[in-house]
């Protein structure tokens, strides 16, 4: 049978069970927790509160500082402790909201109050949506009220809810398939009321088949939304492969989803819609998968947004074995930290504890041309050359090749028998590229 | 301080698919027709193999001990470049020849342009071509159960008819590795199977040389078969002319690369003065490798049909 699916691309050591038998569990947050005001794709936003302020759950503690851009949510009830620059994920030192957590979770008036969908307008969707401070929750951190309007609303035909979870490791969006269902169904069904011409679909990797006959359970009574199993291969749950594999459109680095009349949101951020329009509540938590071989207890937590990292850890019983390297996220496109001191954010998704440090161990040595890289980019490009103008420094021709298309996805590195950096090489020189473009 | 934790830049984890595994499956596919070379041509020819691979990976260490380079044998390239070059020595030539030859493909051709990865020529077809330029006759002395003989291919050339049975099996007068057909299919379906080899550059390349001596040559179905059973052309097709460094990387160019070498190796055999032609064929086909690659780049993916 021919499962929808795209050209390249990588079976890699999965690790999802570890952790994808572990129903989520609720952790409350010790002490203080941290918002950093960048925590999307955009401009940063900016604080409202100042310290000694007192703040509740669900409050507004940051606005959105342009058009793309997102405003910050207090997930906890308490006192303003400092608004200073705080380390993130990335490495990067952001300016952060910190809030001492005073553990009575005192809430704004009227959260969590049901609403009727059928009394909403598209207006009011997207305004609940915009002060919920909800963002791609898969990773990228795009505003999602900026994301559901597009120009011309009526030329979407298809909502793609995004549940391939392709990444190694990560059981998150797993877990909420299995477990709220019901919400992202919902969360669709909001989405779907923006756009008049288009149906939903839910595309999952059949390596979730329990997802697969649950979601399909519940949709069939729903003559616009479909259940859409794909090839279980990364990086199946990328936006391009994703859509190419669901429309067999293809959308390049210059397009937007819109622009082939799609419209693609994770799992968690379409269930967060749905509490955000239907249930009053904001985005106050994420399902972080806490997972890796040096992990005690593999667990999928649903965790407030702010909660330190190092907390997570412990909540899972602690490292068994010493890691030598802890990534936020998965191992493929993941970001490495040198240090557990980083607040849960808006993009974070999990831990993954890696006892041995694969990268570290190895040596890279002469490209014999084997093609591998060729024949798993999905974005069609050649590695091997893009290599080569990117160790020459040579933007012009790292253009012409294409490298803007890359999607840093980190295939060609993973498949690469000269263990060569192809992909942190792509990196540099795609920032080099933006930064000549600004330039000029 | 506490220590802190390893970062780098994703991805975090690799296939466990490194240079050295791929090199070794190259040698353990061309097992099967090594045995049956020693089983039909004698110790001599295990003899001549031995020769060539310690002379290969010797040159390879000592070219790089004296230039002060990282020592690389451990890679298993030279090791196959050495198998290869013995594989295509006749199974009666002086010992010093292919030594000869080992030193020629590691040093000249391999490592004076920079070593693994850098060579635009085959090393050991570019050797074999050395030696059959250079000793032409001992090259070109071929014997069977102790009596000399024609090859497959001269037999055919010279209006004579073969048995085609025979040349799969490979009881045929030869080099030491390209006579047993199905050795070296049990060989190359190793490599199709563990995705070392792409099937795409063998197929054009046995397919093309097929009508091209069906439509050239004589047009009988018998005829294309010794055509495709002899004269190294599966040993050649499968194990030299997909050599990682001097084929093409990009999928169509290894399409186009095959129909060349399908061609090139028509035209020798049938209008050229010798019967034989899958090593010149591959080694002018290595050089035209570069303007393949460029002119078949693939489109990226939502950018067909438009200029980059």
């Amino acid at each position: 049978m021919g499962l929808a699916t795209f050209k390249g691309g990588i079976h890699p050591y999965e690790g999802k069970e570890l952790s994808e038998n572990q129903p989520i569990e609720v952790l409350m947050p010790k002490g203080e927790l941290v918002y950093p005001v960048s925590q999307h794709i955009g401009a940063p936003a900016k604080p409202l509160v100042k310290k000694g302020d007192q703040v509740l759950v669900g409050q507004k503690i940051a606005e959105a500082g342009g058009f793309v851009s997102s405003h910050v949510i207090c997930s906890v009830s308490g006192t303003v402790k400092a608004v200073e620059p705080r380390r993130m994920a990335n490495g990067s030192m952001v300016n952060s909201i910190i809030v001492e957590n005073d553990g009575e979770y005192r809430t704004i008036e009227g959260m969590g109050a049901d609403r009727e969908l059928s009394a909403l307008s598209k207006e009011d969707i997207l305004g609940m949506v915009k002060e919920a401070g909800i963002v791609g929750l898969g990773g990228a951190g795009f505003p999602t009220h900026v994301k559901l309007a597009p120009k011309d609303p009526a030329k979407i035909d298809y909502v793609i809810v995004n549940g391939a979870e392709c990444e190694p490791y990560l059981t998150s969006d797993y877990r909420l398939m299995l477990e709220e269902p019901e919400k992202i169904i919902g969360g669709l069904k909001v989405i779907l009321k923006l756009f008049d011409n288009a149906k939903g679909v839910i595309g999952i990797e059949n390596n979730k088949p329990e997802a697969i006959a649950k979601m399909t359970e519940l949709v069939k009574n729903e003559p616009n939304i479909e259940v859409c199993p794909l090839k279980t291969k990364y990086p199946q749950g990328g936006e391009r492969t994703l859509i190419y594999a669901v429309t067999g459109r293809k959308v390049n680095s210059s397009m937007l989803p819109a622009d082939v009349g799609c419209i693609v949101d994770n799992v968690d951020t379409v269930l967060s819609v749905y509490m955000a329009v239907c249930k009053s509540t904001p985005l106050l938590r994420k399902i972080i998968t806490v997972t890796g071989d040096a992990i005690a207890n593999p667990k999928n937590f649903n965790v407030r947004l702010g909660t330190c990292y190092q907390e997570l850890i412990d909540a899972a019983g602690g490292f068994k074995t010493e890691p030598e390297k802890v990534i936020s996220g998965g191992p493929m496109m993941g970001q490495a930290l040198f240090d557990l001191t980083i607040p849960v954010s808006k993009t974070s998704s999990a831990l993954t504890c890696l006892s041995k440090d694969q990268v570290a161990e190895m040596e890279p040595t002469a490209c014999i041309r084997c093609g591998r890289c060729v024949s798993v980019c999905p974005e069609f490009l050649v590695p091997q050359k893009l290599m080569k103008a990117a160790k020459r420094h040579d933007i012009d021709m790292f253009q012409k090749l294409n490298g803007m298309e890359c999607v840093e996805c980190g295939s060609c590195s993973w498949g690469c028998p000269a263990r060569l950096q192809l992909t942190q090489a792509f990196k540099e020189m795609r920032v080099a590229v933006r930064a000549s473009a600004r330039k000029a | 301080m506490k220590k802190l934790l390893n970062v780098s830049s994703s991805p975090h984890a690799r296939s466990n698919v490194l240079t050295q595994n791929l090199m070794f499956d190259v040698a353990i596919a061309m097992v099967p027709a090594a045995v049956y070379g020693v089983y039909q041509f004698g110790l001599k020819a295990l003899c001549i193999l031995l020769v060539t691979m310690a002379g290969s990976v010797l040159s390879e260490y000592v070219y790089e001990s004296l230039m002060g380079k990282p020592i690389t044998v451990m890679d298993g390239s030279a090791l196959v470049t050495g198998m290869i070059l013995g594989l295509n020595m006749p199974p009666e030539i002086p010992l010093w020849i292919p030594f000869l030859g080992s030193i020629f493909a590691i040093i000249v051709v391999k490592q004076i342009y920079g070593g693994l990865g850098q060579n635009f020529m085959n090393p050991a077809l570019a050797a074999r071509c050395f030696l059959l330029i250079s000793f032409a006759n001992q090259m070109s002395a071929f014997k069977l159960d102790g009596a000399s003989g024609a090859t497959p291919l001269s037999v055919l050339k010279n209006g004579g008819r073969v048995d085609v049975a025979a040349m799969f099996v490979g009881k045929i007068p030869g080099t030491i590795g390209e006579v047993s057909v199905i050795a070296l299919l049990i060989g190359a379906a190793y490599l199709l199977y563990k995705k070392v080899i792409s099937i795409r550059i063998p197929a054009a390349y046995i397919i093309t040389l097929a009508v091209f001596v069906f439509i050239f040559g004589e047009h009988d179905l018998g005829y294309a078969m010794a055509h495709i059973c002899g004269g190294g052309l599966i040993f050649g097709a499968f194990f030299m002319a997909t050599d990682y460094v001097t084929s093409p990387i990009t999928p169509n160019g290894r399409i186009a690369f095959g129909v060349l070498l399908g061609i090139l190796t028509g035209l020798f055999r049938l209008f050229g003065g010798s019967a034989e032609g899958v090593s010149y064929a591959i080694i002018i086909g290595n050089l035209m490798v570069p303007l393949i690659e460029k002119v078949t780049l693939p489109a990226a993916f939502g950018k067909e049909g438009k200029k980059a």
